[in-house]
């Protein structure tokens, strides 16, 4: 299986506090892959680095089979490229419909003039419905998003995600807030997207990560402290170590 | 011997008064002046000179008197011999005289038998300067120092003698400096040894001052003059050439006429003048009138009527070009000596170098009382922009209401000192309530959607602009500043500041220092900090961020409305006074760097000097020098988006 | 597609509708072809409330629908003023200075004319030359090239510099502000080639046209309403598709935009040259029912008196622009224009020239504090047939 994308020797520091340190980390194409670690240990700057919202001081980013550096491109550009971002707190548009939330993130031409030109086609139409029905917002299409409940904006959140066909999608954090319910209808989602492209969750809760059933990368200190299957890296006492303390 | 003669004479002369009313008349001085008294009667400055000096270089020691007396107008002309007296009123129309040479009484006339000399004030400058010689040996210091400033206001050549002769004699150090000095530029202008003339030339070559500059600066002056050759002999600086720079064909050609060389240009307008002379029936030379919209038609015309001879010969480019060909243009001194010439321009050049390099120092001192003013009135929004993030388009209007805070006092205590010391604290006072009135009602509300306290902000500065002008009217309103602070500090006759913009300047750096025990040695200070960084965890903390946001926002708009007493003491008093500042100030704050008030101190310092240094290259122009600044400071903006002194990671919030 | 364009806008209609109304009465009631109930003046004020509208749509798109606070957009309202005034200054002077010069013995040059031109318009600034800038004065066609281009070309620019370098929020405000402060200072100035603080004036007249100005004010009276009308429809189109919600989703989270590909920087570029250039055209219409145009005008004050109008109107809808455009300015015109009573009190009397702006200022913060969304958000206490 080919690698998608290669982070290599990154490091990255604020005002002197290194929060990345010589990270190294690969995923291949359609892989579900956990990343955990305690807080600090520059989970969301790792995704920062990735989608082009922090640039890092020395190291590489390569991505894809014609090995592009994502470090030349902006947010927008390295979007384009496929990769797929949900954030921590979920981030609908609030004040637009589920509808048209959804519209916006289908994969289409995103340069302005397409834009202002764009009217939705009926293939248009069936496919926001589609995605709405995979996210189970079907009979919710013609809401403000704004009105919707914290699960549902999250699940509106992954249809976006899903509606963009990322080759990559980076997950922080899905199941925070959520009810016992909601989290086993956001597994089964992640399940299933990671079954054609690559999929990158970040999360705090062990028995969330149990339950998506993939390898484990743990962070420390901005650098990767253990890479493996759950039961391997929690076996592991230097991960036992930071995560109880000593 | 003939001191005893005079003696003699005068003593005889004194006899005779007392025993009749026989004229005097026959001293030295009286002859002098009956040989000249048909000049002296008809006193005119054209005239005078001749007589001044001979009564003044006769060597005689009653000359001095005899001049002071006459730019006294106290001399006086009997009517039925002519002889000169020197008068003086005793009664109401009568006049005691006595002789100029010995100074015996002749005895009392009535007016009617007088004629009073009334020397214009042109001669009385010439009488002055007679007697400057006198007075730059006269025992009084103080006579002597006068003397100086009469020949340093109205130099000349003849002046020059005698003053170098004083030199030696001079006792007081300060005089004596300033005599050689005075001696070395009447040296340049009118010495003449050429030697001596350089060497002055070259003594003051490093000298500042004006006078200096003004002595050099005849000396390479040029006038442009023609001939048919380049002539020799003549002192020339350089020869031009018509249609290059320093002299246009036109000039070049209007010289030719003005000497009387050639015929005038035919203008477009004297071509089109000389055609409409000429109209007949309808035609112009057999043209019709509506065909002479056209320069090149209206030339043909003309030539055909200059060959019928009703008109001049015209005179085109193509003539103008022959006619320069035939001359020379030259540019050439007045003053003949090529060698003084030399040396003026050299000495001007250092001199030059030297001002310019006085003037980046004044430049300087500008910058920095601008960058004062700058940061006086963006200090206040620092702490309510800068800490607090509040867009306050109101700031403007709080300096405003210090600055008719100290009109109001001034109005009920006199004393500009005291008032001055009083409006400080009210005007504190003042705008914190404001300030604080504002925080409570609008602000507060507002924290969460900046661009709407922009906007509530902004209903507030108009209401308040309103407001000032329904109470103040629109005139401006003075701000007076203490005496005290009248003058400037004048280090040379270039480098130069005035109190006032020291005063900003003190005022500033108090402000200044004033901030930063604020901030970091006061309970409020650390309050503020927390609750600017995280309000949640300082109101946890037991610290309550109402309270604080409210006392920083007053003392933010407190600082407004004493740096507007400070810029009223300069700037004009209106209820516009605010809008001239307010936009400055967001542009020094957001240069500097938001959330520092170094960062302000350093935007104010770019802003202040900036603008000066634009308006050093384009002086006649301050809109322009404000239109780059801004542009510049877009530009900027660019490359520090975050300002000169930014703050980094998650501090800066993004 | 036009047809469920509308469909889908009922308010395009309506506002279509009440426009062409407006426009009927005003025409039948007016002074020159009309019943002559309403005075030529008070049309001039009408078709330069129009204007203003159309201003407050512009700006209603940059900031209620894309969230950029633009403090700059009077001075391309002021720019548009500028190029189409210098074509009609130097058209009319021409024809006054060749009917002039005509009455001489002899027929002008090409280079008289131009030369009395430039003395006549050019005198007050002690200058006779023409500056480059007025290279081509003498074209219309060209000039109203330039309304549209030079305001466009300059918001491009500062756009594309301060999108670029993400300034966002209130510093782009201020910065917009510093450009409109830059440009005005720039034109105060008497080489300018704008003739300084004079301005241009005569804007009033149309060189060439013979017909009285109740006539003239009719006509661009008609044109305003016309500009505003399509100005609407245009704005409509732009907001109400997928361009809409990308504008609005980068008003609401720029960072979310971003991460799903769209170059925010370009959208926010095009909205906001697009908007230059609308109001520049609202410019170009209202300054010769003025007569006058001078750099005053283009003080920073005005671009934060379109954005309050707007708030008072109602952001992010279109009618709420105009009408917070209209209400408010045809309100300031009658007091500030000293129609309304003053009231005495005895011992003081208000009189509303001098209280007005302080009523004016005060409303602001109310309804900043109280009615964020305006006038227009009344309408959303209407019931509604689409909701439920």
């Amino acid at each position: 299986m080919s690698t998608l994308l290669e982070v290599s020797g990154v490091s990255v520091s604020f005002d002197g506090f290194k929060a990345i340190n010589n990270l190294s980390f690969q995923i291949a194409e359609a892989e579900l892959r956990a990343v955990i670690g305690p807080n600090g240990a520059g989970k969301t700057t790792f995704m920062d680095i990735v989608t082009g919202k922090t640039r890092p001081d020395e190291g590489r980013v390569i991505w894809g089979e014609k090995s592009v550096s994502l470090l030349d491109m902006d947010e927008a550009q390295i979007a384009r490229q496929g990769i797929g971002r949900k954030f921590q707190k979920p981030t609908v548009f609030e004040d637009q419909t589920v509808r048209d939330n959804l519209m916006m993130a289908l994969k289409k031409d995103r340069w302005v003039i397409a834009v202002l030109l764009f009217r939705a086609s009926s293939a248009d139409n069936a496919r926001v419905e589609e995605l709405a029905a995979e996210v189970g917002l079907s009979d919710q299409l013609d809401r403000i998003a704004g009105e919707l409940s914290h699960g549902q904006k999250q699940w509106l959140e992954i249809g976006m995600l899903l509606a963009q066909e990322p080759r990559l999608l980076l997950v922080d954090e899905p199941a925070a807030g959520m009810t016992p319910e909601e989290r086993e209808h956001t597994t089964d989602l992640l399940v299933e997207a990671a079954k054609t492209r690559a999929v990158v969750v970040v999360e705090h809760d062990m028995e969330f990560v149990r339950r998506l059933n993939c390898k484990v990368t743990v962070l420390h200190e901005g650098a990767v402290l253990a890479e493996g299957g759950l039961d391997h890296v929690t076996s592991n006492p230097e991960v036992i170590d930071v995560y109880l303390g000593r | 011997m003939k001191r005893l003669f005079l003696a003699c004479l005068a003593l005889i002369c004194a006899c005779q008064v007392s025993l009749a009313q026989t004229p005097a008349g026959s001293g030295p001085l009286q002859q002098l002046l009956q040989d000249n008294r048909a000049l002296i009667e008809k006193s005119s400055r054209k005239t005078i000179g001749p007589v001044i000096d001979s009564i003044a270089s006769s060597g005689l020691p009653q000359a001095r008197s005899f001049l002071e007396a006459w730019q006294a107008k106290e001399i006086w002309q009997r009517k039925e011999d002519g002889l000169f007296f020197i008068g003086a009123e005793v009664a109401k129309r009568s006049y005691a005289l006595s002789d100029p040479d010995d100074g015996a009484v002749v005895g009392d006339y009535d007016k009617g038998d007088l004629k009073q000399l009334k020397p214009n004030s042109g001669v009385r400058a010439m009488i002055a300067t007679a007697l400057v010689q006198f007075q730059l040996s006269d025992p009084d210091p103080a006579t002597r120092a006068e003397a100086l400033l009469a020949i340093e206001r109205a130099p000349g050549a003849e002046l020059l003698a005698p003053l170098r002769a004083s030199i030696d004699g001079e006792k007081d150090p300060a005089l004596k400096a300033r005599k050689t000095r005075l001696a070395l530029l009447l040296t340049i202008a009118y010495g003449a040894d050429e030697a001596k003339r350089i060497a002055a030339i070259e003594g003051l070559s490093g000298d500042l001052s004006v006078d200096v500059r003004a002595a050099l600066n005849p000396l390479v002056a040029v006038t442009v003059e023609l001939a048919k050759e380049v002539p020799q002999g003549r002192n020339i600086a350089r020869t031009l050439t018509p249609g290059e720079e320093g002299l246009s064909r036109n000039d070049a050609y209007d010289m030719l006429v003005a000497a009387g060389h050639v015929p005038k240009r035919t203008t477009p307008d004297a071509l089109r003048q000389a055609l409409a002379a000429n109209i007949e029936g309808g035609r112009v030379a057999g043209v019709p009138v509506a065909q002479l919209s056209n320069e090149l038609v209206r030339e043909k015309v003309y030539e055909g009527l200059a060959s019928d001879g009703k008109v001049p010969p015209f005179v085109g480019e193509d003539a103008i070009t022959i006619a320069l060909n035939r001359y020379v243009f030259f540019e050439t001194y007045a003053e003949p000596s090529g060698a003084v010439t030399d040396a003026a321009r050299q000495a001007l050049e250092r001199i030059g170098t030297k001002v310019a390099l006085n003037q980046a120092v004044d430049l300087g001192l500008d910058a920095i009382s601008l960058a004062s003013i700058y940061f006086l009135a963006a200090i206040g929004l620092a702490i309510t922009f800068g800490l607090m993030g509040v867009i306050n388009m109101a700031h403007g209007e709080f300096i405003m209401m210090g600055a008719y805070t100290g009109y109001v006092v001034q109005q009920v205590i006199p004393n500009h000192t005291v008032s001055i010391l009083v409006a400080i604290p009210l005007a504190f006072g003042v705008t914190f309530a404001a300030g604080v009135a504002m925080e409570r009602l609008v602000i507060r509300h507002l924290y969460n959607r900046p661009l709407e306290t922009l906007l509530a902000t902004f209903g507030i500065s108009i209401a308040l602009q309103q407001l000032a002008k329904n109470i103040f009217g629109t005139q401006a309103r003075p701000l007076t500043a203490p005496g005290w602070l009248d003058g400037a500090w004048v280090i040379n006759d270039v480098v130069s500041i005035s109190y006032i913009r020291i005063a900003i300047f003190v005022l500033a750096l108090i402000f200044l220092a004033l901030f930063l025990f604020i901030m970091r040695r006061t309970r409020l200070g650390l309050e503020t900090r927390a609750v600017t960084q995280n309000p949640r965890m300082a109101s946890s903390m037991g610290i309550n961020p109402g309270r604080v946001n409210m006392l920083t926002f007053g003392l933010g708009s407190g600082i407004a409305g004493i740096a507007g007493v400070a810029i009223g003491l300069f700037a004009k008093v209106t209820s516009e006074l605010g809008q001239d500042y307010i936009v400055q100030s967001f542009m020094t704050v957001v240069v500097g760097g938001v959330g520092n008030i170094f960062g302000t101190l350093a935007g104010a310092a770019m802003i202040g000097s900036l603008q000066k240094g634009i308006e050093w290259l384009n002086p006649s122009n301050t809109l322009a020098a404000q239109t780059y600044m801004i542009i510049f400071i877009i530009i900027f903006i660019q490359f520090r988006p975050r300002g000169i002194i930014a703050l980094k990671g998650r501090a800066a919030g993004d | 597609m036009r047809q469920s364009f509308i469909a889908k806008n009922p308010s395009v209609l309506v506002f279509l509708s009440i426009l062409a109304l407006f426009t009927l009465l005003v025409t039948v009631f007016a002074e020159g072809p009309g019943a002559g109930l309403i005075p030529t003046s008070f049309v001039k004020t009408l078709g330069k409330t129009l204007c203003l509208c159309l201003i407050a749509i512009a700006m209603d798109l940059i900031w209620g629908y894309t969230g950029i606070l633009s403090l700059g957009h009077f001075a391309f309202f002021g720019l548009g003023g500028y190029m189409i005034g210098m074509w009609l200054m130097y058209e009319r002077t021409r024809l006054i200075v060749s009917d002039a010069l005509a009455q001489g013995d002899i027929p002008p040059t090409e280079a008289e004319v131009v030369d009395a031109i430039g003395t006549q318009i050019f005198g007050v600034v002690g200058s006779s030359e023409f500056p480059v800038v007025w290279m081509f004065a003498d074209s219309l066609v060209l000039q109203l090239m330039l309304v549209v281009l030079v305001p466009g070309v300059l918001a491009a620019i500062f756009g594309w510099l301060a999108f670029r370098s993400r300034v966002t929020g209130v510093y782009l405000s201020i910065l917009t502000q510093a450009m409109t402060l830059a440009l005005a200072l720039y034109l105060f100035q008497n080489d300018s080639g704008l003739r300084g603080n004079n301005g241009l004036s005569g804007l009033q007249n149309l060189p060439g046209v013979e017909a009285p100005q109740s006539e003239v004010s009719m006509w661009f009276f008609w044109a305003s309403a016309l500009a505003l009308g399509l100005g609407y429809m245009l704005a409509a189109w732009v907001v109400s598709g997928k361009f809409g919600s990308v504008i609005r989703g980068i008003r609401d989270n720029e960072a979310r935009v971003r991460f799903l590909g769209y170059p925010v920087e370009t959208f926010k570029l095009a909205v906001f040259t697009l908007t230059a250039c609308i109001a520049a055209i609202a410019g170009a219409l209202y300054y010769p029912q003025a007569g006058i145009i001078n750099p005053a005008e283009m003080a920073p004050v005005a671009s934060i008196y379109l954005a309050v109008w707007v708030a008072i109107g109602g952001r992010g809808r279109l009618y709420g622009a105009v009408i917070g455009a209209a209400f408010v300015s045809l309100v300031s015109t009658w007091f500030t224009g000293g129609q309304a009573p003053d009231i005495p009190l005895g011992f003081y009397t208000i009189k509303w020239v001098d209280w007005w702006q302080v009523i004016l200022g005060l409303s602001f913060v109310l309804v900043t504090l109280f009615a964020p969304k305006g006038i227009g958000g009344l309408f959303d206490l209407l019931p509604r047939k689409d909701r439920t």
